[in-house]
């Protein structure tokens, strides 16, 4: 099926679900100083430096299964666009407040179930990852589920804006629940979530919330996918890297 | 409130651990109580300040006015009798 050895196909293991933490964490960061609401800014720079600790973690594991001597810095600062395995629900645009608390939703449903599963990994290192990131991403899914529910069924115009957001980004969350080959080969060892498994209590929660939210779910299945099997990125996706990498690539190896 | 556009203010209080009362430590704006109770978890809990958390509406706290103090607390200055200390506490009843 593949060449990949089994080392090889855990370092990406670990780095790809570091991506995912790092290149949404990225994201919410850059609400900072333009939140709507102080409370409102708290809320989201503690849920991106959670999803950035949760890289730092997978990234010091991955770094360390290496063996080449690479820190967590090298795979954060040091990888190219094509490098980075990011689902591309992790790095679309910000967007209006609606569309962030969409992404951090539909990400965060995932990211529950998914961690939820790690924690049975036979890896144990990457089970007690997942034990400590499912507790982090539990209140994501609360914080993001409460505010979606009041834009939805808040006032007319918050009504149709919440459900644009959940149109336009319905078309990223079809790659969830892809796997790749190395996640296929992990699969077998009982390291890897088999996420095409998390997909009905995925679309439950989805469904539960939306309805709650008087938001209807789209029928499109159509499905945007090559992030984390490739890493074929949106176009927005060098400005993230260029803006993350600029002081290492500009001064390499500075620190503070 | 009279702008609506304005989300209400809560009063926070926050229980440091099990045993402890509920301690005020601050305020936030939400729209209703259980975004008070997540605003209050984001602002005031960062650093494992809390195991519990009360939200309640600023306007459900009826407070003293500052320009009261005299009448309301000052007579009470000079009663010192109404500490209990002097009394002899009873070995047997250690520390109290």
């Amino acid at each position: 099926m593949t060449n990949l050895s089994k080392q090889d196909a855990l370092v990406q293991y670990a780095a790809q679900i570091g991506d995912n933490g790092l290149i949404i964490g990225h994201r919410m960061s850059e609400w900072c100083f333009r939140a709507p609401s102080i409370e409102m800014e708290m809320a989201l720079m503690n849920c991106a430096l959670d999803l950035i600790g949760q890289a730092r973690e997978l990234y010091t594991y991955a770094a360390k299964l290496d063996g080449t001597g690479k820190t967590e810095d090298d795979f954060a600062y040091l990888r190219d666009e094509k490098d980075f395995r990011n689902l591309l629900l992790a790095e679309v645009p910000n967007g209006d407040w609606g569309d962030t608390i969409v992404r951090l939703f539909f990400m965060s449903a995932y990211n529950k179930l998914f961690f939820t599963a790690l924690t049975k990994s036979t890896d144990a290192e990457l089970a007690a990852i997942g034990a400590k990131s499912l507790k982090e991403v539990t209140y994501h899914l609360r914080f993001s589920s409460e505010w979606l529910i009041r834009l939805g069924d808040g006032t007319e115009e918050s009504h149709e804006r919440a459900q644009k957001s959940v149109n336009d980004l319905w078309a990223y969350t079809g790659e969830l629940f892809t796997m790749t080959d190395g996640e296929k080969m992990l699969l077998e060892e009982g390291i890897a979530v088999d996420t095409a498994a998390l997909k009905p209590e995925w679309d439950q929660i989805v469904t539960d919330v939306l309805t709650q939210a008087t938001l209807s779910r789209p029928e499109n299945n159509w499905a945007h996918k090559g992030g984390k099997a490739e890493g074929i990125h949106t176009e927005s996706f060098g400005y993230i890297i260029a803006d993350m990498q600029f002081m290492q690539r500009r001064y390499p190896g500075c620190s503070w | 409130m009279t702008d609506t556009k304005e989300w209400p203010l809560w009063e926070v209080f926050i229980r440091s651990k099990a045993g402890l009362d509920h301690k005020h430590c601050g305020s936030v704006h939400a729209s209703d109580s259980e975004m008070a109770l997540e605003a209050a978890r984001d602002v005031y809990t960062r650093r494992s300040e809390g195991v519990s958390i009360w939200v309640v509406p600023s306007n459900a706290i009826t407070a003293s006015k500052p320009e009261d103090k005299e009448s309301l607390f000052e007579p009470a200055d000079d009663k010192i009798y109404r500490h209990p200390t002097f009394y002899d506490i009873p070995k047997g009843a250690g520390k109290m």
